[in-house]
């Protein structure tokens, strides 16, 4: 379907109420995989980080990885589930290449975690941010698969392709699949509580200590559902399920693109398939996946090479003591706290700065600049190298450098662009880019003084102005003395010496 | 023949500590003897699928270094065994008996064959098998049928033909089986060996190419209850690999074992299980069962007949549950990484799923297509309750009537299998036929328990082995050795000599 084809977003609300539900993968960040001892580390060399289990080599036999029952406990615990007496794992039975024994070994009707829910807060244009609540059916442990790369085609999917590349470092690594029961009744807020949901899982994983959950390298992905019932008629419809959308501002798409999608289908007499579909990044359309998913028949049974998992309840209320402050509540002290405005914040945590922006206050920045830093700045530079704002080379302390060298009246705000060009480029701590690419100001008196003079002598009605008490008019004063000094000069210097000699 | 290779492990053990022998000179002997009369697949006992005579006598050389040292690793370091093909060997190829798995030498061992390695055991090589376990003849080996040391036109049992075959015809004094629901215990009953089937979870699965993960386990194929006591308490315990095994040690076995050896059962309660008797039951199995257990009574033990009514169910709830775990089990055997990889003919680029399919079809046999297609549809979806749920409560009822039996009883008896070792081709074409073969083994798996088949006599009606099967409450195996080896004494005083004596010589079968 070309998107002349589809329906507006206000047609397709006109007629329909969406219902969706998502489902978010979360990598966790364990040392070893989910049922071997394999190390989990992002980018090796491929099929380096295997064994025979991982591998599903005959013969060989899983064990659980305790740390990554402890993180799907918390992240159960984190969002208000019920945490099962005793659970087990089961096989996902189909064949694929890049699943070494052609089950997953997963969890089905025994979650570890179930029946939560999390308040989200939802941003509303021009009005207040809005909680809404969003259940969580369940949360539950699998291990993610190892990693196709299809050879020879022009789009790196397996049509057209010549050959097909497997790499299994990634088999094995422990997955927390958190499932939302159907969110309905959203109406056109759907997009925004959609996204808004994922940020704040994000944020909970992160604040958990659980996962990087990095977006951009697949540690935290998002599959979108989506369906729509005619007006007021309640029910859900038929479903798709687009995959692996794979940053926040997509999972808002994703879910506009399917209502307009699902719309123009359902307006015009037709019906939705009930299949996977494929986000595009690029063109921010969905196409048809594999046809067969929900069709299939995964055989389900009980993993008979484990045990079940039984944890305690004293374990359990061990774990719930280490949960971290709630995020909303975190959010709400914090935002006091900073002296943000509501939409301060809100861009904040829309620009995924939230923690950064934290973490460089407690480096020592004020908030204003590590919000100013973060949010102008940085998160300009992360759009054009088309990643996430926490995958920028630049760490909070940096930042909290940055700002701490601009009070100093080393740099100044112009300058500390440059030391972030430098940082980013890898030349060394904030001090050594300062003094490799010679930023520092001018604060030598004498030759700033001198400066100034010219600047008086040559602006003989402005320097009057000044004296007569207009102190506003330093301005164009100070433009000369800078402009003068090739900008290597402390403005508020600049200023002071301006007024003494003309005081 | 060598007289070594007469000899019992636990001979073997004193004449390596008199220094009366070397490894070496008993591995060679053993080397030997399989190439006297373990043949091919045309002819002899073909109980082997791999020997591996030079890795065995550098292991024995090693051995007889260690020992020269004053560093035994183990009371059974230098004495030889051979390993059933479904476990894994570094440097030995591991077939399961299938085609799919032609030449696959795996990169890593199986805990229970690093526990016999690192004890000096040398490895002799690797037996033959139903393929992936799936039989009672060792018909169904992809790479041809293991032959019965006592008529070479019979079977020799399954799914472990070939490590009771090799223990049965001297070629190996000791061998490790693995049971799903009776492949160590049919085979010992039918070569006139003694086979233990240990409580699940005693012994390590870990690297045991699973069949039936829920009712395999690991086990030691022997002549005599005490060597397989002595290779149980090798191999068994605790293994981090396999979460399914028992975190305590084991131990106790070979006490039993000599202690039963002594022919006291006094204030031994023994229950005869009604169920496992009757028509289909050849007569002869049962004079021999009902002679060994006239001999438990006179050795002090008192005996009552016992009822389990659910084991009628046992078998068809076992052809639900094995083929349901064998069909995800063996969905691995993809052509993808390893093993048989077969393009499909006519097809120009084949996509992995033609591969994938024209490689199983060529690589797997009848009867694992037939298992593999009865357990994907028994799991699928509208039919997992009725069929897979159904056979799980009958596992739970099994279960109950074994707990309800111990209550009154301290051990469980039965024949080990209906009948002697039949012709081989006979219920080649009768799949249903061959499976009754396990009726009496199965309840043992889907409980957990553990079971020992001892040799029981000779057949009057055709002169061929019968077993004796003893089975325990979950972690109480001493008692099938205690139980075993006070049978075995009685029996071998009465036949004046080991059963096997009066097995024919092979001298020549080979050829």
């Amino acid at each position: 379907m070309s998107t002349t084809e589809l329906k507006t977003f206000e047609e397709a609300l006109e007629s329909f109420d969406p219902a969706m539900g998502l489902e978010v993968h979360v990598e966790l960040s364990t040392l070893t995989k989910m049922f071997c001892g394999c190390p989990t580390e992002f980018g090796a060399e491929p099929n380096t980080q295997v064994c025979p289990t991982c591998l599903g080599l005959p013969g060989a036999m899983p064990a659980v990885n305790a740390k990554a029952v402890e993180a799907a406990i918390r992240i159960g615990l984190a969002l208000n589930c019920e945490i099962a007496e005793w659970c087990r794992f089961a096989r996902k039975n189909y064949f694929y290449p890049d699943m070494p024994k052609n089950f997953q070994t997963s969890q089905y009707d025994e979650p570890i975690a179930f029946e939560g829910y999390m308040d989200v807060t939802v941003p509303v244009e021009g009005g207040e941010d809005e909680i809404v609540r969003v259940a969580i059916e369940r949360a539950h442990m699998e291990e993610d698969t190892g990693k196709s790369l299809h050879v020879g085609g022009a789009t790196g999917r397996i049509h057209g392709a010549d050959h097909s590349l497997v790499d299994y470092n990634r088999a094995g690594i422990p997955l927390i699949e958190i499932v939302t029961k159907p969110i309905t009744g959203m109406g056109e807020k759907a997009p925004a509580v959609a996204r808004a949901y994922v940020a704040q899982l994000r944020e909970l994983i992160i604040a958990l200590g659980v996962s990087d959950a990095r977006m951009d390298q697949g540690s935290i992905r998002a599959d979108v559902n989506l369906s729509l019932a005619p007006k007021g008629a309640g029910g859900l419809g038929t479903r798709s399920e687009t995959k692996n959308v794979n940053s926040l501002r997509s999972v808002e798409r994703a879910v506009r693109y399917e209502m307009q999608r699902h719309a123009a289908l359902l307006s015009s007499g037709g019906s939705v398939l009930q299949e996977t579909r494929h986000w595009h990044e690029d063109t921010g359309i969905t196409t048809s996946g594999r046809e067969k998913s929900d069709a299939e028949d995964y055989r389900y049974f009980p993993e008979p090479d484990l045990v079940p998992v039984a944890p305690s309840r004293e374990w359990v209320e061990e774990l719930r003591a280490t949960l971290p402050e709630n995020p909303t509540v975190k959010r709400a002290r914090l935002q006091a706290e900073w002296g943000f405005s509501d939409l301060e914040m809100r861009d904040t945590v829309g620009a995924g700065a939230f923690g950064l922006v934290e973490q460089t206050i407690a480096a020592g920045a004020t908030p204003t600049a590590a919000r100013k830093w973060w949010l102008s700045e940085l998160a300009r530079r992360a759009n054009e190298a088309g990643v996430e704002i926490t995958a920028l080379a630049v760490t909070p302390a940096e930042v909290a450098a940055v700002q701490g060298l601009v009070d100093a009246g080393t740099i100044n705000d112009k300058m500390a662009r440059q030391v972030f060009d430098g940082l980013l480029a890898g030349e060394g701590t904030p001090e050594e880019i300062v003094a490799s690419r010679g930023l520092a100001l001018v604060s030598d008196d004498g030759a700033l003084g001198a400066a100034v003079d010219n600047a008086i002598a040559a602006n003989p009605d402005v320097a009057q102005k000044i004296r007569d008490g207009k102190v506003a008019a330093a301005g164009a004063l100070i433009g000369s003395v800078m402009k003068e000094m090739r900008g290597q000069a402390d403005a508020g210097r600049v200023r002071e010496l301006i007024l003494e000699k003309l005081a | 023949m060598s007289d070594l290779t007469r000899r019992t492990a636990a001979q073997l053990v004193d004449a390596l500590a008199t220094g009366e022998v070397t490894s070496v000179e008993l591995t060679q002997a053993h080397l030997d003897r399989i190439a006297a009369v373990d043949g091919t697949a045309d002819a002899g006992i073909h109980a082997f699928l791999h020997v591996d005579a030079e890795g065995a006598l550098a292991q024995a050389a090693a051995s007889d270094e260690r020992r020269a040292a004053g560093r035994v690793a183990h009371a059974l370091d230098g004495v030889p065994i051979a390993v059933k093909d479904v476990l894994t060997t570094t440097g030995l190829p591991t077939t399961c008996g299938s085609k799919i798995l032609e030449g696959w030498v795996p990169p890593y061992d199986a805990t229970v064959v690093a526990r016999v390695k690192a004890a000096g055991l040398p490895i002799l090589g690797k037996t033959n098998m139903d393929e992936f376990a799936m039989g009672s003849s060792t018909e169904h080996s992809a790479y041809g049928p293991t032959r019965n040391p006592w008529d070479l036109d019979r079977i020799p049992g399954g799914s472990g033909g070939g490590s009771a075959a090799a223990v049965a015809s001297f070629q190996a004094p000791l061998a490790l089986g693995t049971d799903t629901g009776g492949s160590i215990r049919q085979p010992g009953a039918v070569t006139g060996t003694v086979g233990v089937k240990p409580t699940y979870g005693g012994v390590s699965r870990y690297g045991l190419v699973a069949l039936a993960n829920s009712l395999d386990q690991v086990g030691p194929v022997t002549r005599t209850v005490l060597d397989s006591a002595l290779l149980h308490e090798l191999v068994g315990g605790h293994d981090p690999l396999d979460s399914t095994s028992i975190d305590r040690p084991v131990g106790g076995l070979v006490e039993a074992a000599r202690q039963g050896a002594t022919g006291d059962l006094t204030g031994l309660k023994v229950g005869i299980i009604s169920e496992l008797a009757g028509d289909g039951w050849q007569p002869g199995v049962m004079t021999r069962f009902a002679e060994s257990v006239a001999l438990l009574e006179q050795a002090g033990a008192e005996v009552v007949e016992v009822s389990c009514p659910s084991f009628v169910h046992a078998m068809a709830a076992y052809y639900l549950i094995l083929p349901a775990e064998a069909s995800s089990n063996l969905a691995k055997f993809d052509a993808m990484r390893y093993g048989l990889r077969v393009l499909p003919e006519g097809v120009d680029a084949p996509s992995a799923e033609q591969v994938m399919r024209a490689s199983r079809d060529v690589g797997f046999g009848d009867e694992v297509k037939r298992r593999i297609i009865i357990g994907t549809y028994a799991l699928s979806s509208g039919y997992y309750d009725a069929y897979y749920g159904q056979a799980q409560k009958v596992r739970t009822l099994i279960s109950r009537d074994f707990a309800a039996a111990y209550e009154k009883v301290d051990v469980l008896v039965s024949p080990t299998a209906p009948t002697t070792a039949f012709r081989l081709g006979e219920k080649l074409d009768d799949p249903l036929a061959m499976y009754l073969n396990d009726l009496a083994t199965i309840p043992a798996n889907l409980a957990g328990v553990p079971g020992i088949s001892v040799p029981a006599g000779l057949a009057d009606e055709d002169g061929l082995p019968v077993g004796f099967q003893v089975l325990a409450p979950a972690l109480a195996d001493d008692r099938v050795y205690r139980v075993g080896a006070a049978l075995e004494a009685l029996l071998e005083e009465k036949w004046g000599g080991a059963l096997l004596t009066q097995a024919p010589e092979l001298d020549g079968a080979a050829r």
